[in-house]
């Protein structure tokens, strides 16, 4: 059983050293600390948020709304301190504190209305996004002391390489999110019901808490991804980070978790975001192939990582039914 | 024998590529923002064949209209260790930590059409046209055409609010100041868009009396004047001889109005802003020449007597 937990992760890892010698192979400057640097530094945000949405599908859930939550955080913190005057930190906290309740609302909306999380936060989606909208329109730019010292902490690694703040952040939020999710009851709770919701439920999990909880940390890390892409680009925007919730379920699936829920590592998303970088990273590097190709081989990958997956499910059922014939 | 003459052939061949051994040497990045209309369409193109004319190796990103495939373009062209960059930037904000890193690398960034709003000593240079000037041209030569006589302008304006339209108004009103003959007698926007246009033109006509009061139309770009066109003519007039036409853009559609003599001129918005940046490149490379911080390319005009035809099946395979 463990084994084939672990095949679609170990899976995920060959295909990204192979995907990543391929490309050394090509262009010999890809194993750089600059190129890793960057992949980190680049899809920091992308990784925040994908950490959040890893427990969502492991409880069998969906959350459309990180995108628009990033934006909306963004707006508001450009806003709020720069025309508003509030402290950074302050404003910081207020955001964080935002979203972690949006998100709370929106796991409470799930549960007791009994409403398929798709819709619940596809509404969260317009919401946010019409909330950042009706903050502001335009770019504004986020000219404060806190963010220039946050950009100009890193770590510079031999051969020209910077190890970012938001890089080593994401990082952070990858380790806190593997020991929440396998040295908590909270992460065996999300487990348990992503496996299954009517035992989870007769084995006593609180159903209404973990699922509270579960859209809460979700919102939570979309509002600290939205306070990373606001550290990238110096900005907040409405118009940012459109679709990016896709590109994150799109990196939790290709990471090795079972949409349907219940099986899944975070450090697989991890890998997921790397993968994507590694594709986009390579397509600048070629310098003649559209860009486009970036969604057409995730397209690719996501294709072949659920037929893995509906492949394990089947396999696995088969051999229970076996085992259970003799008995 | 034949072994031999392709021997010579490629000796003289490499003889002649010495030349531009510098600029062939050159891998350069360019991160784009996407395709949104047909200029940067024609804009990508040009930079394509300018690059391959010189023997420069292009690193060609487009972005898609998103800031973070611009930032990720850029950081991996610095990591690929490019000798140079062009970039269009989406937004002007948000560019300082990028261009720093690119500044620490050594790799000078030319910025292509659009400003931003870092400390220009991130970047080499900027290549860009000057809005204002463009509409100085089409006024400068609509007051020549008509001479001492009195004319009466309409006049179609871009978006409301736009820079574009602010400027284009501003330079034409620059250049018929002083010219009492020539003044405009009604002024509204045309969105930018060849329907908006034709609809105003017709409420235009309608006002000055069929047509009969007005001597020419300044459109802020060749698709709102295609649209007059075609106002005009329905209202029985003849564009080009009857109302006088000029805008701005230079597209190919309006030198087939040319050449079918319903147009008079226009001013070239070039999509070669990478020629200028690839010629300032080349020098700063050879022997370190600072360019200036801006470099404005020409606003040529195109009138009927420049073989339009062949302007338009020169243009026509840029994209646009």
């Amino acid at each position: 059983m463990i084994g084939s937990r672990l095949f679609p992760l170990a899976t995920t890892f060959v295909i990204f050293i192979l995907a990543y010698a391929l490309c050394y192979a090509q262009f010999p400057n890809m194993l750089s600390t600059r190129v890793i640097g960057n992949l980190l530094t680049d899809n920091a945000f992308l990784g925040i948020a994908a950490v959040g949405m890893t427990f969502v599908i492991l409880s069998g859930g969906i959350d459309l709304s990180i995108g628009s939550v990033i934006a909306f955080t963004g707006v508001f913190l450009a806003v709020t301190m720069g025309e508003g005057g509030v402290p950074p930190l302050f404003a910081i906290l207020l955001v964080l504190a935002i979203t972690t309740a949006f998100g709370a609302l929106m796991g409470a909306m799930i549960h007791y209305l009994a409403m398929p999380p798709f819709i619940v936060t596809l509404a969260g989606m317009f919401f946010a996004r019409g909330m950042a909208f009706l903050i502001s329109t335009d770019s504004v730019p986020i000219r404060v002391e806190l963010y220039d010292t946050l950009q100009d902490l890193y770590f510079r690694m031999p051969g020209g390489g910077r190890l970012s703040f938001v890089g080593m952040a994401m990082l952070a939020v990858v380790v806190a999110g593997i020991v929440i999710a396998h040295f908590t009851s909270f992460g065996r709770n999300v487990y348990a019901i992503g496996g299954n919701r009517q035992s989870a439920e007769l084995m006593g999990v609180p159903i209404a808490r973990t699922t509270i909880l579960i859209y809460a940390l979700s919102s939570f890390l979309a509002g600290l991804a939205g306070i990373a892409f606001s550290l990238y680009t110096s900005a907040g925007y409405s118009l940012a980070a459109v679709g990016v919730e896709l590109d994150a379920i799109a990196a939790v699936v290709i990471g090795g978790t079972l949409l349907t829920g219940g099986s899944g590592y975070v450090a697989g998303t991890l890998l997921g975001i790397l993968i994507m970088g590694l594709i986009q990273t390579y397509i600048v590097f070629d310098g003649t192939l559209s860009s486009w190709w970036t969604k057409i081989v995730i397209g690719l990958l996501l294709f072949s990582f659920i037929a893995l997956q509906r492949g394990l499910v089947w396999l696995s059922a088969r051999r229970r039914g076996a085992a259970a014939i003799p008995a | 024998m034949k072994n031999l003459k392709t021997l010579a052939g490629a000796v003289a061949l490499s003889a002649l590529m010495a030349g531009s051994a510098a600029a062939a040497d050159m891998t350069v990045g360019f991160s784009q923002i996407g395709s949104e209309s047909g200029w940067r369409a024609a804009e990508t193109t040009l930079t394509k064949q300018q690059a391959e004319q010189r023997g420069i190796d292009l690193k060609f990103a487009d972005a898609q209209q998103k800031q973070e495939n611009q930032i990720k373009a850029i950081r991996s062209f610095i990591a690929q260790g490019v000798d140079a960059i062009l970039l269009a930037p989406v937004v002007a904000t948000g560019w300082d930590q990028v261009l720093e890193e690119a500044k620490d690398a050594e790799i000078p960034v030319v910025l292509l059409d659009r400003q931003v709003d870092s400390s220009d000593d991130l970047y080499l240079t900027a290549v860009g046209s000057d809005l204002e000037h463009e509409g100085e041209v089409a006024g400068d030569w609509l007051v020549k055409e008509v001479g001492d006589k009195d004319c009466n302008v309409v006049e179609l304006q871009g978006t409301t609010g736009s820079s574009p339209a602010i400027k284009r108004k501003a330079g034409f009103e620059k250049a018929i100041s002083g010219h009492d003959n020539v003044k405009i007698v009604r002024s509204q926007t045309g969105d930018f868009t060849r329907t908006k246009g034709k609809e105003v033109m017709e409420s235009f006509l309608k006002a000055e009396n069929g047509g009969q009061d007005i001597c020419a139309l300044y459109a802020h770009n060749d698709d709102m004047a295609v649209g007059a066109i075609q106002a005009i003519k329905e209202a029985g007039l003849k564009p080009g001889s009857d109302i006088l036409v000029v805008s701005i853009d230079a597209v190919p559609d309006i030198f087939l109005a040319m050449e079918n003599g319903e147009a008079n001129a226009t001013v070239e918005l070039t999509p070669n802003m990478a020629g200028p940046a690839f010629d300032a490149l080349e020098a700063y490379k050879s022997d370190g020449t600072e360019p200036p911080k801006f470099i404005q390319t020409e606003s040529k005009l195109y009138t009927q007597s420049d073989n339009p035809k062949a302007i338009y099946e020169e243009k026509k395979n840029q994209g646009y």
